[in-house]
């Protein structure tokens, strides 16, 4: 069987748009953290939890404040902005049917199902005492359908489409929260050793799942030069820059070796891979961590763009 | 338990007694509680919704997809009823496909003066483009659903051919599987012919139906106008279960003389277009010019023998409610036999005492659209109101030719489980047959719709029709 390039980019699609909702609940369970524990900083947080979603300008016309029940709403369930995890559930179910023919039944029924769990929870406003449980049963559906990818699809050009989906996204998520939150590294450069807000720095791993992995390789207090290290440099953290470009690169090779064509794509892959294989955390805080990070999403958009022209998705 | 009397109950005798076909099941049934039973069926929904066998209802905004209702009462045929049924078909879309190819060669059928010239000059499903034209294999319509009704013990009517795109056969596969994952012991014990194998067999028959510039094993794809398509689901459904590829109008091109399909890898020749499109949108440069779901250029390719496409254009002219009232006709004129399935008297509104008949008794009867489908646009004249009556006899005067009508059948009815228990439904069954150039296929049942409505007889899901899981049984 040959793959459609239409089928290849809806794969593609499917997996980023999953991705992306189950990162974007991540988000706001790191929030509801803060407003929960911190009541004051609250408002803050949820702020550049809107910006990392770039989402401020349609918060800003929806005149909303930054309080949990509004900001909660807008992210979770509001059609209006086509962004919220609602919509990119739809989104990835949408695709999943436009691609039905190349995925199994298992991953097609784990992702409808996804979808009709999001469609009854997030029916009607969410009350704060019910989120808890939306945001679990949003990760466990995600789990589910990740679960039946793993479990059952071939390992061939599909998989790898799908995979590369969900890496392009997963490093883009979290090149964007280290980016809205460099800030908080920042300062604390300067005066090597210092410590951070330990309420800050923990919002920041939450947010990418990478707490307990973290006090796991560093029991004792939390550098800020560490916490960047690690979410940009360790390959051992799934949701690590380098961890993801390295997937990418892997899955683009696979495609080289099944269809013997070797791709634009495939070098710019391994010119993104060479980068950040041959940097260290101290040049990157030499260079700044801002640039760094501009510069690595904007090269994981071209290479978007390039899988998208190699491999036909559209034309 | 028996049904009104006026109409045949395939379950029940008129003492209230389980019939023939379905003894084993009532005692099954008996044994059963109804709470249980009530909870199964909501199952039942969960499982489709599941699954997402779902339509969207054109014409209504909110396009959340529909499930069809599920009814887990099975409608049973017996071994001798579907061996005479299946060979009143056959008989049938044999002679359909003898009358397309001659249609649209000698048309020895009007020379013999027995089809008025008019009815294929004028008729809007009649291709020009296939004059002469003979599709790879000789078959025209390569799947053909005969919609079938019953009024009585031994009275099978043959109510619709459809040979362009007939739709449910996802119904019909995905219902079985339902029933057995549900009643695995029913299977067990009652001998139940297989449908399971259609996707495989559709594959075989396409393939027999391969073009001439085919190279080794057809390469297939379902063409269909996309994911918005209420049939979308069965359009991903077929193509995934016999290993087609599912693609959109832009996704092929003309390609060095045949159709090709954009893949990952550049272009590559697909051989065999199951369509699921209308003629009209096949090809812009041939037909509707504003089309977006065609390829433009693919008649050509097909006309050069670069691609079957399946149904054959123009085949829509067999199914044409008008040509339906010529079909025993056509029977006799190219079997040289007695049609075996009973067709409905049918009064051609064209025609002027036919429509001073049918204004004078438009509430006795049903009336239909020529070319409409889905139970769109028809008049149930027994349940219309005098308003009703009156609009549509206006419309009617207005474009007589547009119209046929037809007496109102007394459809058999198959009980369905409610919460107060069994009660009798209307029913009609719709058989699935593939025609390949060496053999005609008709897989043992079909899709069973059923008005959920008490004493509707309007069965089609866009109109609140349900569907249920239809036995056959092995002799």
């Amino acid at each position: 069987m040959t793959t459609l390039g239409k089928t290849a980019g809806g794969l593609f699609w499917m997996f980023r748009y999953l991705e992306r909702s189950e990162n974007l609940a991540r988000l706001i369970e790191a929030g509801l953290r803060i407003s929960l524990t911190r009541g004051g900083a609250a408002g803050e947080e949820w702020r550049s939890i809107i910006t990392t979603a770039g989402l401020g300008a349609a918060y800003e016309e929806t005149g909303g404040d930054y309080a949990a029940p509004q900001v909660v709403n807008f992210l979770l369930r509001d059609r209006s902005h086509g962004c919220s995890v609602l919509c990119m559930i739809e989104n990835a179910r949408d695709n999943g049917r436009v691609v039905r023919t190349a995925i199994t039944r298992e991953v097609w029924e784990a992702t409808n199902e996804c979808c009709i769990m999001a469609r009854r929870m997030l029916a009607r406003p969410v009350r704060e005492a019910d989120l808890p449980d939306i945001l679990a049963a949003i990760r466990r559906h995600s789990a589910l359908v990740r679960g039946a990818l793993h479990g059952t699809m071939l390992r061939n050009d599909i998989y790898n489409f799908a995979r590369l989906g969900t890496f392009l996204e997963r490093a883009d998520n979290s090149a964007r929260i280290l980016d809205v939150k460099y800030y908080l590294l920042l300062p604390s450069i300067a005066h090597v050793g210092s410590l951070m807000d330990n309420n800050q720095w923990e919002t920041v791993l939450r947010s990418l799942s990478a707490l307990h992995s973290f006090r796991w390789l560093n029991p004792g207090d939390p550098k800020p030069i560490d916490i960047a290290r690690f979410l940009i440099l360790d390959g051992r953290f799934p949701r690590s820059i380098i961890f993801c470009i390295r997937k990418m690169h892997e899955n683009l090779h696979w495609l080289e070796r099944e269809y013997g064509d070797r791709l634009v794509s495939q070098d710019l892959a391994r010119q993104v891979l060479d980068q950040i294989e041959q940097a260290s955390i101290e040049r990157i805080f030499e260079g700044g961590l801002h640039e760094f990070l501009q510069t690595f999403m904007i090269g994981n958009r071209q290479l978007a763009e390039q899988i998208e022209r190699d491999y036909r998705f559209t034309g | 338990m028996a049904g009104d009397k006026s109409f045949f109950d395939e379950m029940f005798d008129e003492a209230g007694v389980p019939r023939h076909p379905f003894r084993s099941y009532h005692r099954w049934f008996a044994d059963q509680e109804p709470a249980k039973l009530l909870k199964k069926a909501a199952e039942a929904e969960d499982l489709f919704r599941k699954t997402g066998i779902t339509f969207a209802v054109y014409g209504q905004e909110d396009a959340e997809e529909r499930l069809i209702p599920f009814d887990i009462v099975p409608r049973i045929i017996s071994a001798s009823e579907w061996t005479r049924l299946s060979r009143g078909i056959e008989q049938r879309v044999r002679a359909i496909n003898a009358f397309l190819h001659d249609i649209y060669h000698r048309q020895e059928i009007v020379r013999a003066g027995r089809l008025p010239e008019h009815m294929v000059s004028r008729n809007t499903a009649f291709l020009d483009r296939m004059i002469g034209f003979t599709p790879p294999g000789g078959v025209y319509s390569h799947i053909i659903g005969v919609d079938l009704v019953r009024t009585g013990p031994d009275e099978f009517y043959a109510l619709e051919d459809n040979a362009r795109t007939p739709s449910g056969v996802s119904y019909m596969l995905e219902n079985r599987e339902t029933m057995m994952s549900m009643f695995p012991e029913l299977f067990s014990q009652i001998k139940i012919r297989q449908v399971s194998d259609y996707p495989k067999r559709l594959r075989r028959s396409l393939s027999a139906s391969a073009p001439r510039k085919c190279e080794g094993d057809p390469v297939l794809a379902v063409l269909t106008p996309g994911s918005f398509n209420s049939a979308y689901f069965e359009h991903a459904f077929l193509a995934d279960q016999m290993g087609a590829e599912l693609v959109e109008g832009h996704d092929l091109q003309i390609v060095d003389g045949r159709v090709a399909m954009r893949t990952t890898q550049g272009y590559r020749p697909v051989d065999v277009i199951y369509r699921r499109l209308d003629d009209d949108y096949l090809d812009p440069l041939t037909f509707r010019p504003d089309s977006v779901l065609g390829v433009p250029g693919i008649m050509d390719i097909y006309m050069a023998g670069g691609v079957t496409i399946a149904n054959a254009p123009g085949s829509g002219i067999a199914d044409d409610k008008a040509i339906y009232s010529y079909i025993p006709d056509i029977v006799r004129f190219y079997m040289g036999e007695e049609p075996l399935l009973r067709n409905v008297p049918t009064w051609r509104c064209s025609e002027p005492d036919s429509l001073a008949y049918v204004l004078d008794n438009l509430s006795e009867l049903v009336v239909k659209e020529v070319h409409g489908s889905g139970g769109y646009g028809m008049l149930v004249g027994p349940a219309a109101s005098k308003r009703e009556l009156a609009a549509f006899a206006a419309k009617l005067k207005q474009r007589p030719e547009n119209y046929i009508a037809q007496p109102t059948l007394a459809l058999s009815t198959v009980p369905i489980l409610t919460k107060k228990g069994l009660a009798p439904r209307h029913v009609d069954l719709r058989p699935f047959v593939l025609v390949s150039p060496d053999r005609v296929e008709i897989t043992p049942g079909g899709l069973t719709r059923v008005a959920l409505k008490k004493g509707s007889l309007v069965v089609n899901s866009s109109q609140g029709g349900g569907t249920k899981d239809s036995w056959v049984l092995e002799d």
